[in-house]
C-alpha cells in the first residue's frame, strides 16, 4: 500500500471517527459527548469523501452534523438531571468484554476469508455522479416508490415527534 | 487504493464502540448517542461494499441509494427517539431508561 493523499487521508479520518468514537463513550459530560460525537461524525463523511460519494458526504454534515447534534444538544439541555446521576455507567465490565469479543468475531469475519475469496481489489472505474441519483430517484424503474415512502416517513416522523413532545398544558 | 478489508475493520470497530456505549451507558440521550455510533457504521460498510462491488466498468446506483434511505430513516429514528425522551422527563423526571417502568407489571 503506497503512501499517497488517499492513504493519509484514511488514516486521518480513522483517527477523527474512532477517536470521536471512545470520547462519546468515555466522556463524562454529556456536552463534550455531543462534540465528539460530532467529530466522529465528521470522520464518516471523509470516508465517503474517499469512497468517491460526495453527495452522500454533504448530506452527512448537513443532516448529521448540522441537524442531529444540534437535536441531541437541545435534548442535553432540556433534560438536565435535577437530582444529579451518581453513576453514569452500568455493567461497565461485562460490556466492555462483550464489545470486545464482539469485534475480535468481526475482525476474524473481515480478515478471515471463510466464504470464498475476496473478489479483486480493483475498484470500478468509472463512478455515478450526483446528477444520476438524482436521475434515478424520480425514474418509474429506478427508485421512486422508496423516494415516495421515504418522504411520507419523514412527514410522519416530524408530526410525531412534535406531538409526543408537546406540552399538554398550554 | 486502501484495500476494502481496513475499511470493513474501521466500521467494526466504530459499531462496536457503539454497543458499548448503548450497552454502559445510563443516560437516555447517550445512548442515544450510541446507537447513532452504529448506524454510521453500517453506512461505512454499505457504501464500502457499494464502491467495491464488480459490475463491470460502471458501478450501479443500488449501496448509493440504499445509504441515502439508511441516513432518512435514522434522521427520523433520532427525531422521534429525543421527544420521546423528553416527554418521559417531563413526566418521570429521570433520563434513565430503567426509571421508566410504567408498564412492569
Amino acid at each position: 500500500m503506497e503512501l499517497n493523499a488517499v492513504t493519509i487521508g484514511f488514516f486521518v479520518f480513522t483517527i477523527l471517527t474512532l477517536g470521536g468514537g471512545i470520547g462519546v463513550v468515555t466522556t463524562r459530560n454529556l456536552f463534550q459527548g455531543t462534540i465528539w460525537l460530532m467529530v466522529s461524525l465528521f470522520g464518516v463523511a471523509g470516508y465517503f469523501v474517499l469512497l468517491s460519494a460526495p453527495f452522500l458526504a454533504a448530506v452527512q454534515v448537513l443532516v448529521y452534523i448540522g441537524a442531529i447534534a444540534i437535536l441531541i444538544t437541545f435534548a442535553v439541555m432540556l433534560t438536565r438531571s435535577v437530582t444529579r446521576i451518581k453513576e453514569r455507567y452500568i455493567r461497565t465490565i461485562p460490556s466492555f468484554v462483550a464489545s470486545l469479543a464482539l469485534f475480535l468475531v468481526l475482525l476474524f469475519g473481515i480478515t478471515v476469508p471463510i466464504f470464498g475469496d475476496y473478489p479483486s481489489e480493483m475498484a470500478p472505474t468509472v463512478v455515478m455522479t450526483t446528477r444520476d441519483l438524482g436521475v434515478a430517484l424520480v425514474e418509474g424503474n429506478g427508485y421512486v416508490v422508496p423516494f415516495l415512502l421515504a418522504s411520507v416517513l419523514l412527514t410522519a416522523a416530524m408530526i410525531g415527534a412534535i406531538f409526543i413532545a408537546r406540552d399538554e398544558e398550554s | 487504493m486502501v484495500p476494502l478489508w481496513m475499511y470493513l475493520a474501521v466500521a467494526a470497530a466504530l459499531f462496536c464502540i457503539g454497543v458499548f456505549g448503548v450497552l454502559s451507558r445510563r443516560n437516555a440521550v447517550a445512548i442515544l448517542m450510541g446507537v447513532e455510533l452504529m448506524l454510521n457504521a453500517v453506512n461505512i460498510n454499505l457504501v464500502a461494499f457499494w464502491r467495491y462491488s464488480e459490475t463491470g466498468t460502471t458501478l450501479l446506483l443500488n449501496g448509493y441509494a440504499f445509504t441515502a434511505f439508511v441516513l432518512i430513516i435514522a434522521a427520523a429514528e433520532a427525531a422521534v427517539g429525543l421527544g420521546i425522551i423528553i416527554t418521559v422527563y417531563r413526566n418521570r423526571r429521570s433520563v434513565i431508561p430503567e426509571e421508566a417502568d410504567t408498564l412492569k407489571g
